[in-house]
């Protein structure tokens, strides 16, 4: 199977780009991996490595935009996120709405990535706090195909953005012909009364699900959510509309802001009637290494758990 | 001294500036009358000693020095400042702090003349060496950028961030003005955490230092210009010794002068002693 990390399309992406157009810097809080050093050598006086600083990362980037240049900082997605959150919020969501400035922050690690590396390492807290931003927009691609589509997406919007990848090769769930970043969703399957959606790793695992499903008579649709802050709501209420019971799939605490938040919101606001169900990290941190599927049953959202959850719902609301 | 016309000038105009900015305060007695007077020798140096270039008709002007003023609360002098140079109508000065007007408590890029967001502290000094470390990229060299902090705003730890940064960068257009008025807001630095020498601190940094009296306008001008015209890869600072609340005696006196105010006799008695 096709196999890649988000980050690595998204690089070679960002590389070709960087010849074409030298207001493209690259700064990082000294994380790399292989795929950096076409960058590093390619363009030696665009890259520049600040360190383990990531206050400073944001505060050198917001500089550096501030003079023109089209910014894009690097870091583990726990780190670029909380340890800088007050310079994310002064120097990028306030100053982005007075001053014409370009910001990604690349954030490599979403949700349990580093399943063995304990709670410093997990991110299950981003899209809540980072989607309370004004002028951020937050992006969360499930694959590498969509990563790499990102590039010219965040090159063309410009403003500031907040791109979070799963840091596992992930086979692909797009085609490369796939053209509608703008709508923030894209209903992978339709399926009929039940639709799960989920964004980032999981809407992998939402695919899977929706397959075992099948055998078992129930046909669920599955959407993918890739922009969190600035997805077309009415377009997505429109298609939610046609189901009974939806799911929100996600790796990070649930019920404090996060996707299923945002699906909230979406059913209240167009009142839209369907039973909801939002499914993710409990409260409270995960310290047993382990394969992604066992954290995930530690938190009650592993395959069987969630496939004997959805099979209940959706008994009930036969009812 | 050569300058000395200029100097003369110099101090009448920090003059005509503290009382005008006493006259802010009157309006908005909210804004930080302490942390405004020690640095407003420093901030009439800059902009009536043109050391700092602008063109207040067009403050986003690509050939302007940049200016980030860390201490944003701190600076309400520049008010006056940018009204008298142009930047905006005399008149709005009569209206900070009130329902209308761009000039807030603590200035905000929506005011001219400014260029970030300020009154967080300990973001500046990273920004400005972002926009130094830009300006040496795109070869412009030339603009000089300046920004201003407190002293007790350096326990912001990103500022070392940036100081390591912006000596390892060489960051030589980088100019760094240290309003030293060794006050906090609850209490002495001295007393909070000492911070030693600062010279020391940053020589070892590898910065070039100069430790002056922020108040003789003489020496603040021309160590302003020198550190400006100085460039031997490596970033400056000025650390300029000053007293919060200057010469005023309330405010010089007390421990938190910070968030002490002046009702508008006690405003009338200093315009009137220094007649």
């Amino acid at each position: 199977m096709n196999q890649k990390t988000m980050r690595d399309s998204f690089i070679e992406e960002l590389s070709q780009r960087m010849r074409d157009d030298e207001k493209i810097v690259f700064l990082t809080a000294d994380f790399g991996s292989p795929v950096i050093d076409l960058i590093k050598n390619e363009y030696p006086d665009r890259f520049i490595n600040v360190g383990i600083a990531e206050q400073n990362l944001i505060n050198i980037a917001t500089g550096m935009s501030l003079e023109g240049f089209t910014v894009y900082a690097y870091a583990i997605a726990p780190f670029i996120t909380m340890r800088c959150y007050e310079q994310i919020r002064v120097c990028l969501s306030i100053l982005s709405q007075i001053k014409a400035i370009n910001v990604n922050l690349i954030g490599v690690g979403a949700g349990f990535s580093y399943d063995i590396s304990g709670p410093s390492h997990h991110c299950l807290e981003d899209l809540v706090i980072m989607r309370t931003f004004p002028n951020i927009e937050v992006i969360s691609p499930c694959d590498h195909i969509m990563s790499g589509a990102l590039v010219d997406y965040t090159l063309e919007k410009g403003g500031i953005n907040y791109i979070r990848f799963d840091s596992k090769p992930l086979p692909a769930v797009y085609d490369k012909l796939f053209q509608g970043i703008r709508d923030g969703f894209c209903h992978l399957i339709s399926g009929e009364k039940i639709c799960i959606i989920g964004t980032g790793f999981m809407t992998a695992k939402a695919l899977r699900i929706s397959r075992l499903l099948k055998d078992n008579g129930i046909d669920a649709g599955v959407i993918d959510i890739f922009l969190l802050n600035g997805l077309d709501g009415e377009k997505l209420s429109n298609v939610i509309s046609t189901y009974d019971i939806v799911i929100s799939l996600e790796e990070g605490f649930i019920k404090k802001g996060g996707l299923d938040s945002l699906l909230l919101n979406i059913i209240n606001d167009y009142k839209l009637n369907v039973d909801f169900t939002a499914m993710g990290i409990r409260d409270g941190y995960t310290f047993q290494p382990g394969s992604r599927e066992y954290l995930h049953m530690l938190n009650g959202i592993g395959e069987k758990d969630i496939l004997s959850k959805i099979k209940k719902r959706v008994a009930s609301v036969s009812v | 001294m050569k300058n000395k016309n200029l100097i003369d000038s110099l101090k009448k105009t920090a003059e005509r500036i503290k009382r005008e900015t006493l006259e802010v305060h009157r309006t908005a007695p909210e804004t930080r009358i302490a942390s405004s007077l020690s640095c407003i020798e420093i901030l009439v140096a800059l902009y009536y000693g043109k050391i700092i270039n602008f063109d207040s008709s067009d403050p986003a002007s690509i050939h302007r020095d940049r200016f980030i003023i860390s201490k944003g609360h701190g600076s309400i002098a520049m008010y006056p400042i940018l009204a008298d140079l142009g930047f905006f109508e005399k008149n709005e000065l009569l209206k900070v702090c009130r329902e209308g007007s761009f000039l807030a408590g603590i200035p905000d890029p929506v005011v001219p003349g400014y260029e970030t967001v300020n009154g967080s502290l300990g973001h500046g000094l990273g920004v400005a060496s972002g926009m130094a470390l830009g300006l040496k990229k795109k070869n412009e060299s030339d603009k000089a950028v300046f920004v201003m902090t407190g002293d007790g705003e350096l326990y912001e730890g990103a500022n070392w961030e940036a100081i390591m940064f912006a000596s390892h960068h060489k960051l030589d257009n980088l100019n760094l003005i240290i309003d030293n008025n060794k006050l906090c807001m609850l209490n002495y630095c001295n007393n909070i955490i000492s911070m030693g020498s600062l010279s020391d601190k940053l020589k070892s940094f590898g910065w070039e230092t100069v430790e002056i009296d922020g108040h003789d306008m003489g020496i603040v001008y021309e160590e302003l210009i020198k550190m400006k015209k100085r460039k031997r890869g490596c970033p400056k600072a000025v650390i300029a010794n000053t007293v919060k609340g200057k010469g005023i005696r309330k405010l010089e006196e007390s421990e938190i002068s910070h968030v002490l105010s002046l009702n508008s006799s006690e405003i009338d008695a200093v315009l009137e002693s220094e007649k």
